[in-house]
């Protein structure tokens, strides 16, 4: 798609300013988040915004990350557009808020800069932090580059608060290589040409004196499962919705944005997929591998929940293998996450393709040319299942 | 409205109805009531994991008429934050004309324990908002687990009277004058047994800018083992023994609100609550000793700040 340059110039910011960009030009109301590396710029460059008076937001400085998102959840049940950031540890102790988040339908938008989880503690990046959301009942994005950071970061807003949907939405750069990174991106001019694409929010229910409602309320044995039915209907109900946003964004902004990217798969005998911006490194992997007459490809997931079954199923028709590279581990599972979610989409096929599962990069482990030839020499051993790349003396 | 002379001064309308399941006894509704009614106009209702969320919001029964949100157990605070800031920005940036009062309710465990960073938060940032702690001195909605509200030698589940240890060894937090150490502009304290106390009180937080922070001390039959007719007397006798003196901090001057000039024995207090009874057998007479020597030490205190221009 040609790239539309109206409305938009084109500058050089890093993953957490695009982030902060992104919410500052959504016009964002309410924003409470607490300092995490590698997430900070993206709070500190918010505050900037506010305390020069370039967005009118108010910004909450909150003790915690508990309470940042226990606040988000306050402002977005009052009606307004609220977001945070967080990574990690941070994220970890939010755990027990991202379940009232999505059941209470609060339409928050959440940055992540994946970090590794400790110990050992470690500010880099892996996707082992992500997971505590993935079962929580939200959505969640993750970006490849700067510019997806803040386009996703946008259209993230338009999907938590899409009547249809109204469910919060994370969106994922990875830790320092996409956070602190500055690449060259398209932003908009101002809030005004994004409120074009984003309106104002208009909020389904809210906390409003002229219209009292009861909030998270207790159900117990007689109410609780049908009302956590109607959450999972309703999640389940949101990929068309969530496709019908991305399609108008892409309109807006000139650049494709679906559920999944797909690179030399159609024809490819191995293909691979990962997550966030491994999908980069691997895209020029694939294409010199196939410089070397190696039948490979690629799957990359700009939507991680709700898993898009139908896209990867149909994306891995043909493969003879699947190699799905999880930058996390999951302890006593068969794979890791992402390779889970792959295999368990593939299992009612009649043919299917082997799965192999690599884990890498945790920690920031550097994922390269080199790492890459190693995954190559590794998945052509006979009977392998999981292996570990990057790794020394492994 | 605004401050009363006498309890039919108050107004008639109820905002917080009947058909919830508090306990009989439980002093908890008397406040929410008069809260409801105190603060005049649009209000938002924040509340805490606790008693007061789980008989009052019982799906899909509700026992408010008002705007209701519970979050979680330790963020009552954060979320009133939340919803401050929203309304702040509706005005602000919206246009929205009303002054909306937000309110959080949370007991002594909510409150004293697990969501003191969050309330201490709230209060530092400074918040246009009113915490009341509603203290039963134990985790009462969990069957009576010690706090950091429970006074000094009170049995619970976790802190029994035992054959070595009887009740629980330490003295209740200050929860009061932590609060009021962040300088906020308004910390008072509120009993069910002095209604027109409480309501003025209530009224004059309901009329002042920033965090206000509000201590109500409330019987529960249940945890304390005592009679259910029995609540506003035990009420009574916690202000009429000083154990819990009525006073306020208004911008940092402290004020007596009851006077208790001849305070009645701490016994007569005592011998009411099945909690306490242990520490009537004069084997535990050091304990008792020491919450009349506790009791005495923070009169004394409040006395002497009362004469100051300002402690804060």
């Amino acid at each position: 798609m040609e790239t539309k340059t109206v409305k938009q110039v084109r500058t050089g910011l890093n993953g957490d300013e695009a982030v902060a960009y992104a919410a500052y030009h959504a016009d964002v109301d309410v924003i409470a988040a607490y300092p995490i590396t590698p997430q900070t710029i993206i709070v500190e460059r918010l505050s900037e915004f506010v305390y020069n008076g370039l967005l009118d937001a108010e910004f909450i400085p909150v003790e915690s990350e508990h309470s940042a998102l226990s606040a988000v959840v306050g402002a977005a049940s009052a009606g307004v557009r609220a977001f945070t950031a967080t990574a990690s540890q941070g994220l970890a102790l939010m755990y027990e808020i991202l379940y009232i988040a999505s059941a209470l339908r609060t339409p928050i938008v959440m940055a992540l800069a994946n970090r590794a989880l400790s110990a050992l503690i470690n500010i880099h990046c892996s996707h082992d932090d992500v997971y505590a959301v993935r079962d929580a009942g939200w959505i969640e994005f993750f970006a490849e580059n700067v510019q997806e950071a803040y386009d996703l970061t946008i259209a993230a807003f338009k999907v938590a608060e899409d009547k249809n949907i109204s469910f919060p939405v994370t969106v994922s750069l990875d830790g320092f290589i996409l956070s602190h990174s500055v690449e060259p991106l398209y932003i908009y001019n101002s809030q005004d040409v994004v409120r074009e694409f984003l309106p104002r929010r208009e909020p389904l229910i809210k906390l409003d004196p002229d219209s009292p409602i009861t909030m998270g309320a207790l159900a117990l044995q007689d109410y609780y499962i049908e009302l956590k039915r109607a959450q999972a209907a309703a999640y389940e109900a949101t990929p068309p919705h969530i496709k019908k946003i991305l399609d108008e964004y892409s309109e807006f902004s000139g650049r494709r944005y679906g559920f999944i990217k797909k690179y030399m798969i159609e024809d490819a005998d191995i293909g691979f997929m990962v997550l966030g911006s491994t999908a980069g490194t691997m895209r020029h992997v694939v294409r010199k591998w196939r410089e070397k007459g190696r039948k490979v490809g690629l799957i990359s997931l700009t939507l991680y929940r709700p898993f898009p079954i139908e896209e990867v199923i149909d994306a891995v028709k043909g493969l003879k293998k699947i190699v799905v590279m999880d930058r996390s581990y999951s302890f006593g599972s068969p794979y890791a996450q992402l390779s889970m979610d792959v295999a368990s989409a593939l299992y009612d096929l009649d043919e299917r393709p082997e799965l192999i599962n690599v884990i890498y990069g945790l920690g920031g482990r550097d994922f390269n040319i080199n790492t890459a030839e190693e995954m190559w020499e590794k998945i052509n051993r006979p009977g392998v299942k999981k292996i570990w790349v990057g790794v020394r003396g492994d | 409205m605004g401050m009363i002379r006498r309890l039919s001064d108050i107004p008639r309308e109820e905002l917080f109805v009947s058909g919830h399941a508090l306990c009989a006894g439980c002093g908890i509704p008397i406040l929410v009531k008069h809260v409801l009614k105190a603060f005049e106009g649009p209000k938002i209702i924040v509340t805490a994991t606790g008693c007061l969320e789980v008989a009052t919001t019982l799906y899909p029964r509700t026992a408010w008429k008002v705007p209701w949100v519970h979050n979680a157990f330790e963020n009552a605070a954060a979320t009133a934050s939340g919803i401050e800031a929203a309304y702040k920005i509706l005005r602000r940036k919206y246009g929205y004309d009303k002054k909306v009062h937000i309110i959080a309710f949370g007991g002594d465990g909510g409150t004293f324990d697990i969501g003191l960073q969050a309330l201490s938060g709230a209060l530092e940032r400074g918040h246009n908002l009113t915490y009341i702690c509603y203290d039963n001195e134990a985790y009462m909605n969990t069957g009576i687990q010690r706090s950091g509200a429970t006074p000094l030698g009170a049995a619970t589940t976790t802190s029994p009277a035992g054959k070595v240890i009887p009740g629980k060894p330490q003295p209740k937090k200050d929860l009061i004058f932590i609060a009021a150490a962040h300088g906020v502009p308004y910390v008072a304290t509120l009993n069910p047994a002095y209604i027109v106390d409480m309501y003025n009180k209530l009224v004059k937080a309901s009329q002042i800018e920033g965090p206000k922070f509000l201590h109500y001390f409330t019987p529960c039959p249940t945890g304390w083992r005592s009679d259910t007719a029995d609540s506003i007397k035990i009420s009574k006798l916690a202000v009429q023994t000083r154990l819990y003196p009525l006073f306020e901090i208004e911008n940092g001057k402290l004020r007596i609100t009851f006077n208790v000039r001849k305070p009645k024995p701490l016994e007569e207090y005592l011998k009411l609550q099945g909690r306490f009874r242990h520490l009537l057998e004069p084997r535990n007479k050091h304990i008792l000793d020491s919450l009349k020597e506790g009791i005495e030490r923070y009169w004394k205190r409040l006395e002497m700040l009362s004469q100051l221009e300002y402690i804060f």
